[in-house]
Protein backbone atom coordinates (compact mmCIF):
# COMPACT_ATOMS: atom_id res chain seq x y z
CA UNK A 1 0.00 0.00 0.00
CA UNK A 2 0.95 3.77 -0.64
CA UNK A 3 3.59 4.99 1.59
CA UNK A 4 1.84 8.32 1.95
CA UNK A 5 -0.82 7.24 4.37
CA UNK A 6 -0.23 6.09 8.19
CA UNK A 7 -3.29 4.26 8.06
CA UNK A 8 -4.66 2.50 4.82
CA UNK A 9 -7.72 0.63 5.55
CA UNK A 10 -9.87 -0.83 2.22
CA UNK A 11 -13.18 -2.67 2.82
CA UNK A 12 -12.30 -3.53 6.63
CA UNK A 13 -14.96 -5.80 8.31
CA UNK A 14 -15.10 -7.96 11.54
CA UNK A 15 -17.90 -9.93 12.32
CA UNK A 16 -19.20 -11.59 15.62
CA UNK A 17 -21.39 -14.53 14.72
CA UNK A 18 -23.99 -13.24 13.02
CA UNK A 19 -23.45 -9.45 13.74
CA UNK A 20 -21.53 -7.43 11.68
CA UNK A 21 -20.06 -5.04 14.18
CA UNK A 22 -17.38 -3.00 11.38
CA UNK A 23 -19.01 -3.05 7.78
CA UNK A 24 -16.76 -2.32 5.05
CA UNK A 25 -15.06 0.61 6.40
CA UNK A 26 -12.58 2.60 4.09
CA UNK A 27 -10.34 5.66 4.60
CA UNK A 28 -7.08 7.02 5.09
CA UNK A 29 -5.16 9.48 7.22
CA UNK A 30 -2.34 11.13 6.53
CA UNK A 31 0.80 11.71 8.16
CA UNK A 32 1.08 14.35 11.39
CA UNK A 33 -3.00 14.89 10.87
CA UNK A 34 -5.36 14.99 13.93
CA UNK A 35 -7.74 12.54 12.91
CA UNK A 36 -11.09 12.50 15.16
CA UNK A 37 -13.23 8.78 14.91
CA UNK A 38 -16.28 9.81 15.93
CA UNK A 39 -19.86 7.81 16.51
CA UNK A 40 -22.38 6.51 18.87
CA UNK A 41 -22.36 4.03 21.43
CA UNK A 42 -22.44 0.82 19.98
CA UNK A 43 -21.38 1.77 16.18
CA UNK A 44 -18.31 0.18 16.10
CA UNK A 45 -15.25 2.48 17.34
CA UNK A 46 -13.96 0.55 19.46
CA UNK A 47 -13.71 -2.73 17.58
CA UNK A 48 -12.17 -0.52 14.80
CA UNK A 49 -9.74 0.45 16.88
CA UNK A 50 -9.00 -2.71 18.26
CA UNK A 51 -8.24 -3.95 14.84
CA UNK A 52 -5.96 -1.30 13.85
CA UNK A 53 -3.83 -1.45 17.43
CA UNK A 54 -3.28 -5.49 16.23
CA UNK A 55 -5.62 -6.73 19.22
CA UNK A 56 -8.34 -8.25 17.11
CA UNK A 57 -8.02 -9.49 13.65
CA UNK A 58 -10.54 -8.46 10.93
CA UNK A 59 -13.16 -11.17 9.41
CA UNK A 60 -12.05 -9.71 5.40
CA UNK A 61 -11.03 -6.19 4.03
CA UNK A 62 -7.17 -4.54 3.85
CA UNK A 63 -5.48 -2.37 6.40
CA UNK A 64 -2.06 -1.06 6.84
CA UNK A 65 -1.07 0.50 10.10
CA UNK A 66 2.48 2.54 9.90
CA UNK A 67 3.45 0.40 7.25
CA UNK A 68 2.31 -2.52 8.98
CA UNK A 69 -0.32 -5.23 7.54
CA UNK A 70 -3.13 -5.50 10.61
CA UNK A 71 -3.69 -9.42 10.01
CA UNK A 72 0.24 -10.68 9.70
CA UNK A 73 2.25 -7.89 11.32
CA UNK A 74 0.14 -7.53 14.93
CA UNK A 75 3.11 -7.47 17.14
CA UNK A 76 5.28 -4.58 14.53
CA UNK A 77 1.89 -2.49 14.72
CA UNK A 78 1.96 -2.38 18.28
CA UNK A 79 5.49 -1.85 18.87
CA UNK A 80 5.25 1.28 16.45
CA UNK A 81 1.79 2.66 17.60
CA UNK A 82 0.90 4.57 20.89
CA UNK A 83 -2.23 3.94 22.71
CA UNK A 84 -3.75 5.56 25.62
CA UNK A 85 -6.87 5.44 26.93
CA UNK A 86 -9.39 6.89 29.92
CA UNK A 87 -9.64 3.17 31.31
CA UNK A 88 -6.02 2.21 30.95
CA UNK A 89 -3.32 4.52 31.48
CA UNK A 90 -0.41 3.86 34.19
CA UNK A 91 -0.16 1.88 37.11
CA UNK A 92 -1.55 3.36 40.09
CA UNK A 93 0.72 2.16 42.68
CA UNK A 94 4.11 2.70 41.08
CA UNK A 95 5.63 6.19 41.00
CA UNK A 96 6.05 8.51 37.96
CA UNK A 97 9.37 7.63 37.32
CA UNK A 98 8.92 3.77 37.74
CA UNK A 99 5.84 4.53 35.27
CA UNK A 100 7.85 6.53 32.68
CA UNK A 101 11.09 3.64 33.33
CA UNK A 102 8.44 0.75 33.39
CA UNK A 103 6.85 2.01 29.64
CA UNK A 104 9.84 2.60 28.50
CA UNK A 105 11.48 -0.70 28.91
CA UNK A 106 8.46 -2.28 27.44
CA UNK A 107 8.84 -0.48 24.48
CA UNK A 108 12.09 -1.43 24.68
CA UNK A 109 14.45 1.69 25.18
CA UNK A 110 18.01 1.06 26.79
CA UNK A 111 18.36 1.80 30.17
CA UNK A 112 20.76 5.41 29.08
CA UNK A 113 17.27 6.22 26.78
CA UNK A 114 14.36 5.78 29.68
CA UNK A 115 16.71 8.23 32.24
CA UNK A 116 16.87 10.65 29.54
CA UNK A 117 13.44 10.29 28.99
CA UNK A 118 12.65 10.21 32.48
CA UNK A 119 14.62 13.58 33.23
CA UNK A 120 12.71 15.22 29.37
CA UNK A 121 9.19 14.47 30.66
CA UNK A 122 9.46 15.17 34.17
CA UNK A 123 10.91 18.59 32.95
CA UNK A 124 8.40 19.40 30.49
CA UNK A 125 5.43 18.30 32.37
CA UNK A 126 7.28 20.43 35.21
CA UNK A 127 6.62 17.63 37.97
CA UNK A 128 9.52 17.80 39.38
CA UNK A 129 7.86 17.39 43.10
CA UNK A 130 6.02 14.42 41.96
CA UNK A 131 8.83 12.69 40.28
CA UNK A 132 8.78 9.48 43.40
CA UNK A 133 4.77 10.12 44.03
CA UNK A 134 2.69 7.13 43.33
CA UNK A 135 0.43 7.74 40.25
CA UNK A 136 -3.16 7.49 42.72
CA UNK A 137 -1.69 10.33 44.45
CA UNK A 138 -1.80 13.02 41.69
CA UNK A 139 -4.54 15.20 40.21
CA UNK A 140 -6.36 13.46 37.55
CA UNK A 141 -4.67 16.29 35.38
CA UNK A 142 -1.62 15.77 35.61
CA UNK A 143 -2.22 11.92 35.10
CA UNK A 144 -3.74 12.32 31.43
CA UNK A 145 -0.93 14.45 30.36
CA UNK A 146 1.46 12.14 31.67
CA UNK A 147 -0.44 8.91 30.56
CA UNK A 148 -0.41 10.84 26.80
CA UNK A 149 3.11 11.76 27.35
CA UNK A 150 4.50 7.74 27.85
CA UNK A 151 1.81 6.73 25.33
CA UNK A 152 4.44 8.39 23.38
CA UNK A 153 7.46 8.02 24.77
CA UNK A 154 9.00 5.57 22.25
CA UNK A 155 8.12 8.41 20.10
CA UNK A 156 5.81 6.38 17.30
CA UNK A 157 4.33 7.80 14.38
CA UNK A 158 1.10 7.77 15.50
CA UNK A 159 -1.04 7.17 18.84
CA UNK A 160 -4.20 6.21 19.18
CA UNK A 161 -6.45 7.78 21.99
CA UNK A 162 -9.96 6.39 23.29
CA UNK A 163 -11.73 8.99 24.86
CA UNK A 164 -8.94 10.28 26.50
CA UNK A 165 -10.65 13.43 28.13
CA UNK A 166 -13.35 11.56 29.80
CA UNK A 167 -14.53 13.38 32.98
CA UNK A 168 -11.51 15.86 32.94
CA UNK A 169 -11.68 19.31 33.87
CA UNK A 170 -12.73 21.74 31.03
CA UNK A 171 -9.31 23.99 31.97
CA UNK A 172 -7.66 20.19 32.09
CA UNK A 173 -9.15 19.41 28.96
CA UNK A 174 -7.93 22.12 26.86
CA UNK A 175 -3.95 21.78 27.93
CA UNK A 176 -4.47 18.30 26.81
CA UNK A 177 -5.63 19.25 23.52
CA UNK A 178 -2.28 21.43 23.46
CA UNK A 179 -0.15 18.59 23.85
CA UNK A 180 -2.04 16.79 21.10
CA UNK A 181 -1.38 19.86 18.89
CA UNK A 182 2.25 19.61 20.04
CA UNK A 183 2.56 16.03 19.09
CA UNK A 184 1.12 16.62 15.50
CA UNK A 185 3.79 19.73 15.07
CA UNK A 186 6.12 17.14 15.60
CA UNK A 187 4.60 14.96 12.55
CA UNK A 188 3.06 12.59 15.25
CA UNK A 189 -0.35 11.65 13.41
CA UNK A 190 -3.05 11.69 16.48
CA UNK A 191 -6.38 9.16 16.24
CA UNK A 192 -8.54 10.33 18.73
CA UNK A 193 -11.79 9.49 19.82
CA UNK A 194 -14.12 11.72 22.08
CA UNK A 195 -17.92 12.13 22.51
CA UNK A 196 -17.23 15.72 23.49
CA UNK A 197 -17.99 17.68 20.13
CA UNK A 198 -16.69 21.07 20.48
CA UNK A 199 -13.23 18.63 20.41
CA UNK A 200 -14.71 17.14 17.33
CA UNK A 201 -13.79 20.75 15.83
CA UNK A 202 -10.24 20.63 17.06
CA UNK A 203 -9.82 17.69 14.54
CA UNK A 204 -8.35 18.49 11.36
CA UNK A 205 -10.78 15.40 9.71
CA UNK A 206 -13.76 13.40 11.16
CA UNK A 207 -15.01 10.14 10.22
CA UNK A 208 -18.66 9.13 11.64
CA UNK A 209 -19.24 5.45 12.07
CA UNK A 210 -23.12 4.97 12.11
CA UNK A 211 -24.57 1.21 12.59
CA UNK A 212 -20.85 -0.33 11.79
CA UNK A 213 -20.32 2.18 8.72
CA UNK A 214 -18.59 5.49 7.86
CA UNK A 215 -21.25 7.42 7.58
CA UNK A 216 -19.35 10.51 6.72
CA UNK A 217 -15.67 11.38 6.52
CA UNK A 218 -14.35 15.02 5.90
CA UNK A 219 -13.20 18.32 7.41
CA UNK A 220 -15.55 19.43 10.23
CA UNK A 221 -15.96 23.16 8.30
CA UNK A 222 -17.05 20.93 5.22
CA UNK A 223 -19.23 18.34 7.41
CA UNK A 224 -21.18 21.13 8.61
CA UNK A 225 -21.85 22.61 4.91
CA UNK A 226 -22.51 19.28 4.03
CA UNK A 227 -25.58 19.23 6.44
CA UNK A 228 -26.45 22.98 6.79
CA UNK A 229 -25.63 23.34 10.18
CA UNK A 230 -23.65 25.27 12.65
CA UNK A 231 -22.31 22.81 15.01
CA UNK A 232 -20.16 19.71 14.99
CA UNK A 233 -23.12 18.40 18.21
CA UNK A 234 -25.50 19.27 14.90
CA UNK A 235 -23.90 17.36 12.55
CA UNK A 236 -23.36 14.42 15.03
CA UNK A 237 -27.37 14.25 15.59
CA UNK A 238 -28.33 14.23 12.17
CA UNK A 239 -26.10 11.35 11.34
CA UNK A 240 -26.51 9.28 14.67
CA UNK A 241 -30.62 9.11 14.52
CA UNK A 242 -31.50 10.45 11.02
CA UNK A 243 -35.34 9.77 11.58
CA UNK A 244 -35.76 12.15 14.50
CA UNK A 245 -33.82 15.14 13.13
CA UNK B 1 -40.97 23.88 54.78
CA UNK B 2 -38.92 20.60 54.51
CA UNK B 3 -36.40 19.44 51.76
CA UNK B 4 -36.22 15.86 49.67
CA UNK B 5 -32.30 16.32 50.53
CA UNK B 6 -30.85 18.63 53.28
CA UNK B 7 -27.17 18.39 53.68
CA UNK B 8 -25.49 20.71 56.78
CA UNK B 9 -21.09 20.80 56.30
CA UNK B 10 -21.11 17.49 55.36
CA UNK B 11 -17.51 16.37 55.35
CA UNK B 12 -15.09 12.95 54.53
CA UNK B 13 -11.65 12.34 54.05
CA UNK B 14 -10.04 9.63 52.75
CA UNK B 15 -6.25 9.64 54.34
CA UNK B 16 -5.09 12.82 53.66
CA UNK B 17 -7.20 13.42 50.91
CA UNK B 18 -10.99 15.63 51.83
CA UNK B 19 -13.12 14.35 49.55
CA UNK B 20 -15.91 16.45 50.67
CA UNK B 21 -14.73 19.07 52.31
CA UNK B 22 -17.46 21.31 54.12
CA UNK B 23 -20.73 21.12 52.14
CA UNK B 24 -23.62 22.34 52.63
CA UNK B 25 -26.99 22.40 50.10
CA UNK B 26 -30.66 21.87 50.35
CA UNK B 27 -32.88 19.96 47.22
CA UNK B 28 -36.60 20.94 47.29
CA UNK B 29 -39.25 18.85 46.49
CA UNK B 30 -39.71 17.68 43.19
CA UNK B 31 -36.46 19.15 41.39
CA UNK B 32 -34.08 18.11 39.22
CA UNK B 33 -31.10 18.54 41.16
CA UNK B 34 -27.48 18.51 39.49
CA UNK B 35 -24.04 18.21 40.75
CA UNK B 36 -21.31 19.09 37.58
CA UNK B 37 -17.89 18.95 37.72
CA UNK B 38 -14.94 16.41 36.89
CA UNK B 39 -13.57 13.18 38.21
CA UNK B 40 -12.29 13.78 41.64
CA UNK B 41 -14.64 16.29 42.43
CA UNK B 42 -16.39 14.61 45.55
CA UNK B 43 -19.28 13.64 43.80
CA UNK B 44 -19.77 9.91 43.92
CA UNK B 45 -18.53 10.30 47.69
CA UNK B 46 -21.22 12.78 48.53
CA UNK B 47 -23.61 10.02 46.54
CA UNK B 48 -22.41 7.46 48.54
CA UNK B 49 -23.23 9.50 51.70
CA UNK B 50 -26.66 10.82 50.92
CA UNK B 51 -27.48 7.26 49.82
CA UNK B 52 -26.30 5.63 53.18
CA UNK B 53 -23.68 3.79 52.16
CA UNK B 54 -20.85 5.88 53.36
CA UNK B 55 -20.57 7.69 57.29
CA UNK B 56 -19.55 11.63 57.68
CA UNK B 57 -16.75 12.24 59.15
CA UNK B 58 -18.85 15.64 60.30
CA UNK B 59 -21.95 17.65 59.69
CA UNK B 60 -25.29 16.06 59.25
CA UNK B 61 -28.15 15.14 56.52
CA UNK B 62 -31.45 14.37 56.07
CA UNK B 63 -32.74 12.63 52.89
CA UNK B 64 -36.53 12.70 52.49
CA UNK B 65 -36.89 13.87 56.22
CA UNK B 66 -34.88 11.19 57.38
CA UNK B 67 -31.37 11.44 59.20
CA UNK B 68 -28.95 9.51 57.28
CA UNK B 69 -26.89 7.85 60.37
CA UNK B 70 -29.75 6.91 62.65
CA UNK B 71 -32.56 6.53 60.13
CA UNK B 72 -30.79 4.74 57.58
CA UNK B 73 -33.07 1.83 56.71
CA UNK B 74 -35.91 4.63 56.14
CA UNK B 75 -33.44 6.37 53.82
CA UNK B 76 -33.17 2.75 51.83
CA UNK B 77 -36.54 2.12 51.27
CA UNK B 78 -37.07 5.78 49.98
CA UNK B 79 -34.77 6.07 47.81
CA UNK B 80 -33.25 4.60 44.39
CA UNK B 81 -29.75 4.53 43.46
CA UNK B 82 -28.14 4.14 40.27
CA UNK B 83 -24.59 3.98 40.70
CA UNK B 84 -21.32 4.97 38.32
CA UNK B 85 -20.63 1.55 37.94
CA UNK B 86 -22.71 -1.05 36.85
CA UNK B 87 -23.52 -2.81 39.42
CA UNK B 88 -26.41 -5.08 38.75
CA UNK B 89 -26.64 -8.92 38.39
CA UNK B 90 -24.56 -9.96 35.13
CA UNK B 91 -25.39 -13.79 35.19
CA UNK B 92 -29.25 -12.96 35.77
CA UNK B 93 -31.73 -11.38 32.84
CA UNK B 94 -32.93 -8.28 32.63
CA UNK B 95 -36.09 -9.61 33.93
CA UNK B 96 -34.58 -11.49 36.84
CA UNK B 97 -32.50 -8.54 37.58
CA UNK B 98 -35.80 -6.37 37.75
CA UNK B 99 -37.87 -8.96 40.15
CA UNK B 100 -34.98 -9.06 41.58
CA UNK B 101 -34.83 -5.41 43.08
CA UNK B 102 -38.42 -5.56 43.64
CA UNK B 103 -38.63 -7.76 45.71
CA UNK B 104 -35.92 -6.84 47.57
CA UNK B 105 -38.21 -3.73 48.24
CA UNK B 106 -41.25 -5.59 48.69
CA UNK B 107 -43.21 -4.37 45.68
CA UNK B 108 -43.97 -6.58 42.25
CA UNK B 109 -43.29 -5.14 38.56
CA UNK B 110 -46.79 -5.07 38.19
CA UNK B 111 -47.52 -2.48 41.01
CA UNK B 112 -45.62 0.12 39.54
CA UNK B 113 -44.58 -0.75 36.22
CA UNK B 114 -46.40 2.68 34.53
CA UNK B 115 -43.76 4.55 35.78
CA UNK B 116 -41.06 2.26 34.23
CA UNK B 117 -42.88 1.59 31.51
CA UNK B 118 -41.61 4.25 28.66
CA UNK B 119 -38.21 2.87 29.38
CA UNK B 120 -38.53 -0.81 29.90
CA UNK B 121 -40.83 -1.17 26.58
CA UNK B 122 -36.78 -0.71 24.96
CA UNK B 123 -35.48 -3.34 27.08
CA UNK B 124 -38.54 -6.04 26.51
CA UNK B 125 -37.20 -7.20 23.12
CA UNK B 126 -34.37 -8.36 25.75
CA UNK B 127 -35.67 -9.58 28.56
CA UNK B 128 -34.53 -13.10 28.37
CA UNK B 129 -30.98 -12.22 27.66
CA UNK B 130 -28.34 -12.06 30.41
CA UNK B 131 -27.46 -8.06 31.92
CA UNK B 132 -23.69 -8.91 30.89
CA UNK B 133 -24.85 -9.02 27.10
CA UNK B 134 -26.01 -6.04 26.81
CA UNK B 135 -25.14 -2.64 24.96
CA UNK B 136 -24.05 0.37 27.26
CA UNK B 137 -27.14 2.20 26.37
CA UNK B 138 -29.38 -1.04 27.28
CA UNK B 139 -27.84 -1.40 30.55
CA UNK B 140 -28.37 2.29 31.53
CA UNK B 141 -31.88 1.86 30.88
CA UNK B 142 -31.93 -1.33 33.03
CA UNK B 143 -30.21 0.23 36.09
CA UNK B 144 -32.58 2.73 35.85
CA UNK B 145 -35.41 0.67 35.62
CA UNK B 146 -34.11 -1.37 38.58
CA UNK B 147 -33.99 1.99 40.47
CA UNK B 148 -37.22 2.82 40.10
CA UNK B 149 -38.82 -0.06 40.92
CA UNK B 150 -40.17 0.56 43.87
CA UNK B 151 -41.55 4.12 43.33
CA UNK B 152 -38.98 5.88 44.94
CA UNK B 153 -39.14 9.50 46.61
CA UNK B 154 -35.95 10.62 45.58
CA UNK B 155 -33.81 9.37 42.76
CA UNK B 156 -30.07 9.46 42.90
CA UNK B 157 -28.12 8.91 39.52
CA UNK B 158 -24.32 9.17 39.91
CA UNK B 159 -23.11 10.04 36.59
CA UNK B 160 -25.55 8.22 34.13
CA UNK B 161 -24.19 9.78 31.05
CA UNK B 162 -20.70 9.33 31.25
CA UNK B 163 -19.09 7.51 29.09
CA UNK B 164 -22.67 8.08 26.33
CA UNK B 165 -22.37 9.47 23.09
CA UNK B 166 -23.95 12.93 23.32
CA UNK B 167 -27.23 11.84 21.34
CA UNK B 168 -28.16 9.06 23.70
CA UNK B 169 -27.46 11.31 26.42
CA UNK B 170 -29.97 13.83 25.07
CA UNK B 171 -32.52 10.79 25.72
CA UNK B 172 -31.55 10.33 28.86
CA UNK B 173 -32.07 13.56 30.31
CA UNK B 174 -35.80 13.29 27.95
CA UNK B 175 -36.46 10.30 30.44
CA UNK B 176 -35.49 12.10 33.17
CA UNK B 177 -37.62 15.01 32.32
CA UNK B 178 -40.70 12.21 32.32
CA UNK B 179 -39.76 11.42 35.90
CA UNK B 180 -39.79 14.34 37.14
CA UNK B 181 -42.99 15.15 36.10
CA UNK B 182 -44.04 12.16 37.63
CA UNK B 183 -43.32 13.79 41.27
CA UNK B 184 -39.91 12.40 42.00
CA UNK B 185 -36.99 14.51 43.26
CA UNK B 186 -33.83 13.65 41.10
CA UNK B 187 -30.10 14.35 42.10
CA UNK B 188 -27.71 13.49 39.54
CA UNK B 189 -24.47 14.21 38.71
CA UNK B 190 -22.03 14.42 35.22
CA UNK B 191 -18.56 15.96 34.13
CA UNK B 192 -20.79 17.35 30.97
CA UNK B 193 -20.86 21.19 31.23
CA UNK B 194 -23.32 21.03 28.88
CA UNK B 195 -26.11 18.79 30.77
CA UNK B 196 -26.45 21.54 33.57
CA UNK B 197 -29.03 23.46 30.94
CA UNK B 198 -31.24 20.40 31.87
CA UNK B 199 -31.60 20.53 35.29
CA UNK B 200 -33.15 23.09 37.40
CA UNK B 201 -30.45 24.27 39.85
CA UNK B 202 -26.96 22.87 39.48
CA UNK B 203 -23.83 22.76 41.99
CA UNK B 204 -20.90 23.38 40.57
CA UNK B 205 -18.43 21.04 42.18
CA UNK B 206 -14.03 21.02 42.32
CA UNK B 207 -11.38 19.02 44.73
CA UNK B 208 -14.37 18.97 47.44
CA UNK B 209 -16.14 21.88 47.45
CA UNK B 210 -19.16 23.90 45.75
CA UNK B 211 -17.80 26.16 43.99
CA UNK B 212 -21.76 28.04 43.23
CA UNK B 213 -24.97 26.58 43.46
CA UNK B 214 -28.33 27.41 41.93
CA UNK B 215 -30.00 28.38 38.97
CA UNK B 216 -27.82 28.16 35.73
CA UNK B 217 -28.93 31.90 34.69
CA UNK B 218 -28.44 33.44 37.94
CA UNK B 219 -24.59 31.59 38.06
CA UNK B 220 -23.94 32.75 34.11
CA UNK B 221 -25.18 36.27 35.28
CA UNK B 222 -22.70 36.33 37.55
CA UNK B 223 -19.59 36.42 35.45
CA UNK B 224 -18.22 39.85 35.31
CA UNK B 225 -16.10 40.29 32.82
CA UNK B 226 -16.54 40.87 29.21
CA UNK B 227 -15.97 37.90 26.79
CA UNK B 228 -15.43 37.80 23.54
CA UNK B 229 -15.51 34.75 21.14
CA UNK B 230 -12.52 35.13 18.81
CA UNK B 231 -12.04 33.26 15.15
CA UNK B 232 -8.92 32.89 12.01
CA UNK B 233 -7.90 29.78 10.00
CA UNK B 234 -5.11 28.47 12.25
CA UNK B 235 -7.09 28.43 15.36
CA UNK B 236 -3.54 27.10 16.92
CA UNK B 237 -1.44 29.90 16.10
CA UNK B 238 -4.23 32.26 17.04
CA UNK B 239 -4.23 30.69 20.77
CA UNK B 240 -0.34 30.61 21.02
CA UNK B 241 -0.29 34.47 19.53
CA UNK B 242 -2.93 35.72 22.05
CA UNK B 243 -1.05 33.68 24.77
CA UNK B 244 2.25 35.77 24.09
CA UNK B 245 0.31 39.03 24.02
CA UNK B 246 0.98 40.76 27.58
CA UNK B 247 -3.24 41.81 27.55
CA UNK B 248 -4.16 38.74 27.35
CA UNK B 249 -5.83 37.52 30.99
CA UNK B 250 -7.52 33.77 29.04
CA UNK B 251 -7.93 32.59 26.17
CA UNK B 252 -9.25 29.13 25.58
CA UNK B 253 -10.09 26.70 22.51
CA UNK B 254 -14.46 26.92 22.21
CA UNK B 255 -15.15 24.40 19.14
CA UNK B 256 -14.71 26.44 16.33
CA UNK B 257 -14.01 29.89 18.11
CA UNK B 258 -11.77 30.73 21.16
CA UNK B 259 -13.10 32.64 24.09
CA UNK B 260 -10.51 35.57 25.23
CA UNK B 261 -11.10 37.92 27.89
CA UNK B 262 -8.79 40.67 28.38
CA UNK B 263 -7.41 42.27 31.35
CA UNK B 264 -8.50 46.02 30.54
CA UNK B 265 -11.86 44.47 30.19
CA UNK B 266 -12.53 46.26 26.78
CA UNK B 267 -10.29 46.53 24.12
CA UNK B 268 -10.05 48.40 20.59
CA UNK B 269 -11.00 46.22 18.61
CA UNK B 270 -10.21 47.27 15.41
CA UNK B 271 -6.50 47.77 16.70
CA UNK B 272 -6.47 43.81 17.96
CA UNK B 273 -7.68 42.84 14.15
CA UNK B 274 -4.72 44.79 12.67
CA UNK B 275 -2.44 43.60 15.63
CA UNK B 276 -3.49 40.20 14.55
CA UNK B 277 -3.21 40.49 11.00
CA UNK B 278 0.49 41.39 11.03
CA UNK B 279 0.68 38.21 12.59
CA UNK B 280 -0.88 36.35 9.46
CA UNK B 281 -4.87 36.03 10.63
CA UNK B 282 -5.97 37.41 7.57
CA UNK B 283 -9.56 36.39 8.76
CA UNK B 284 -9.96 37.23 12.11
CA UNK B 285 -12.63 37.84 13.50
CA UNK B 286 -13.97 39.24 17.04
CA UNK B 287 -17.26 39.67 18.92
CA UNK B 288 -18.37 39.77 22.29
CA UNK B 289 -20.59 37.26 23.22
CA UNK B 290 -22.06 35.71 26.82
CA UNK B 291 -20.40 33.65 28.56
CA UNK B 292 -21.65 29.76 28.80
CA UNK B 293 -21.12 27.95 32.17
CA UNK B 294 -18.05 26.41 30.91
CA UNK B 295 -16.69 30.01 30.84
CA UNK B 296 -18.24 30.14 34.47
CA UNK B 297 -16.49 27.33 35.40
CA UNK B 298 -13.11 27.60 34.04
CA UNK B 299 -13.69 31.03 35.88
CA UNK B 300 -14.13 29.59 39.01
CA UNK B 301 -11.67 27.54 38.82
CA UNK B 302 -9.03 30.15 38.81
CA UNK B 303 -10.25 32.33 41.37
CA UNK B 304 -9.64 29.02 43.46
Amino acid sequence: MDDKYIISVKDLTKKFGSFTAVDKISFEVTPGEIFGFLGANGAGKTTAMRMLCGLSIPTSGKATVAGFDVYKQTESIKKNIGYMSQKFSLYEDLTVKENIDFYGGVYGLSKAQRKEKTEFLIDLLKIEDARNKLIKSLPLGWKQKLAFSIAIIHEPKIVFLDEPTGGVDPITRRQFWDMIYEAADRKVTVFVTTHYMDEAEYCGRISMMVDGRIAALDTPHKLKEQFGVGTMHEVFVKLARPQTA
Amino acid sequence: MEYAVEVKNITKSFGATKAVDDVSFSVEKGELFGFIGPDGAGKTTLFRMMTTLLLPESGSATVDGFDIVKEFKKIRAAVGYMPGRFSLYQDLSVEENLKFFARVFGTTIEKNYDLIKDIYIMLEPFKKRRAGQLSGGMKQKLALSCALIHRPDVLFLDEPTTGVDPVSRNEFWDMLGKLKEEGITIVVSTPYMDEASKCDRIALMQKGKILDIGFLNDIVGKYDRKLYAMKSSNMHKLILDLRAEENTDSVYSFGDFLHYTDKRGSFDSEQMKQNLISKGHGDFTVSEINPGIEDCFMSLMNEK
